[in-house]
């Protein structure tokens, strides 16, 4: 019995973490049901909008600003040590298009979004909101979920384009300025070398991101415990969540889209 | 009228309602009174299908309240809740028409803002308050927006959870005389939950006591204190000795 007691104790845990990931698959795929069935909220779609995508482009930005900064250096550091400087320009723009855009991107999302979602709809939930809602014929779920999804799946990849021109924007600087690049070679270089897939597939990360950003935010808010602690507790899970869901999601994406 | 038959809910092992059978006649006020963490909160949560009971039946005029077009079903309550539960992101007078703005009652913004006016001046409200913020609000005023919001589409039934809880005495009264006032005057069937004897006094024509999860006593207002009901005389008289646990 006593040997078993750990064992016991690893299988809890992991039903417990099963049991999470289908009850927010089922949420999921219960807010996507509700997408193409009317009523839409138009209003709060355009808040949530505003709220998710615009207001977010000032951390987004400078996010891509000083990581593509410190690509370009690190790129040249690197090439280097086998007369490789010359390729600073594609890589970073690659890189960032790729990987460092949607990703880097989808965290500051993450951090920023779902836990203002979680603590929204959470403190609404606690209050009774969510109920005063349900007693006024309006469904939350089209309500708050829908509206919010639908912004954050459409406005993460224009963040992650934005962030994509800024991010290769810093690392021109730092080619231009610090590096000893010529600019107009280093922005031939850039555009010469990246290829549509390469900012197509960023994008549809981006997508992919803004959807698991909103859904967690929901989820978690939605299943808010009583109280501040209630309501703290779900937004702490909600980023963690949301963050961790986005760099799996990164992961299996890539081998999508670029596994040979 | 509200039946209810044998409702029961548990919250895991606690048993909040054990067999709750109640009768609200058409255009009567009920109010329940009974300890906190009695259920009755959980009880009205039932009628609306916030929360699911785990077994009995409830009936409005002899439908389950669970079968038929739930938006339908739900036009036709309005609710004040404890806390007031207005959107913090809506404008005060977009908190009181919000079902006027959307789904089947919807009219014109102009409309449902003129309505919204109106209810707010019904509640002893000034126009000017129409465009404020819940948060600019005291709790008070905020428990007016709360009423007029729950009268807003002229519903049939109505229920007030706590609508005195957190004010002063003098507010509680104003409170107490609107939901009076606006009950008469819309005919409506009201089902409140109170601590507060005096809104009992105030709003009641009949009152029914939960203890233990079921209904103890249930009667007319002017019955009440002659009742020899212990737990009610222990409950109105708010005694500390009596067959009511003061701690529970």
């Amino acid at each position: 019995m006593g040997i078993l007691a750990p064992l016991g104790a690893l299988g809890r845990v992991t039903l417990g973490g099963l049991a999470a990931i289908g009850r927010v698959a089922l949420f999921a795929a219960e807010a996507v049901s509700h997408l193409f069935r009317p009523p839409f909220y138009g209003r709060e779609f355009l808040i949530a909008c505003l709220q998710i995508g615009w207001l977010s482009l000032p951390v987004v930005g400078l996010t891509a600003l000083f990581t593509g900064a410190a690509l370009a250096l690190q790129i040249y550091a690197g090439g280097a040590r086998f007369s490789a400087e010359a390729v600073v320009p594609s890589i970073t723009a690659i890189g960032m298009v790729r990987e460092l855009g949607p990703v880097l991107g989808g965290l500051m999302v993450a951090a920023r979004v779902a836990s203002s979602i979680a603590a929204e709809i959470g403190t609404m939930k606690v209050t009774e909101q969510i109920d005063a809602l349900v007693t006024l014929s309006t469904n939350p779920m089209k309500y708050l979920t829908v509206p919010r999804i639908l912004a954050a799946t459409a406005s993460v990849p224009l963040l992650v384009g934005v962030g994509d021109i800024i991010g290769i924007m810093g690392g021109w600087m730092v080619g231009t300025g610090r590096l000893g690049f010529n600019s107009a070679t280093y922005l031939k270089n850039t555009w010469d070398y990246l290829e549509f897939w390469d900012v197509g597939s960023g994008l549809v990360k981006g997508a992919a991101f803004g959807f698991i950003v909103a859904i967690m935010g929901c989820y978690f808010g939605m299943n808010s415990g009583r109280g501040a602690q209630g309501v703290g507790r779900a937004t702490k899970s909600a980023v963690v969540a949301a963050s961790v869901a986005i760099l799996a999601a990164n992961y299996l994406l890539t081998e999508v889209f670029f596994s040979a | 009228m509200i039946e209810l038959a044998g409702v029961t809910k548990s919250f895991g092992s606690n048993h909040v309602l054990r067999g709750v059978d109640l009768v609200v006649p058409k255009s009567e006020s009920m109010v329940i009174i009974g300890g906190s963490g009695t259920g009755k909160s959980v009880l009205l949560k039932c009628i609306l299908g916030l929360v699911t009971p785990d077994s009995g039946t409830i009936t409005l005029d002899g439908r389950d309240v669970r079968e038929g077009d739930r938006d339908a079903f739900l036009a036709r309550f309005g609710m004040l809740f404890q806390g007031g539960a207005l959107f913090d992101s809506l404008s005060i007078w977009q908190n009181v028409a919000f079902r006027l703005m959307r789904g089947p009652l919807k009219r014109p913004k102009s409309e449902a803002r003129e309505i919204a006016i109106e209810k707010l001046r019904r509640v002893g409200l000034a126009p000017e308050v129409a465009d404020l913020f819940p948060a600019e609000l005291s709790g008070g005023m905020q428990k007016r927006v709360g009423l007029a919001r729950a009268i807003a589409a002229e519903p049939e039934i109505i229920f007030f959870d706590e609508p005195t809880t957190g004010l002063d005495p003098i507010m509680a009264g104003v409170i107490n005389e609107l939901i009076r006032e606006i009950v008469t005057e819309m005919g409506a069937t009201a089902m409140t939950i109170t601590h507060d004897m005096s809104s009992v006094r105030a709003i009641a024509d009949r009152v029914a006591m939960i203890h233990g999860g079921k209904v103890r006593w249930t009667g007319p207002i002017a019955e009440m204190d002659a009742t020899p009901d212990p737990y009610v005389q222990q409950f109105i008289h708010g005694r500390a000795e009596g067959p009511i646990e003061a701690v529970r």
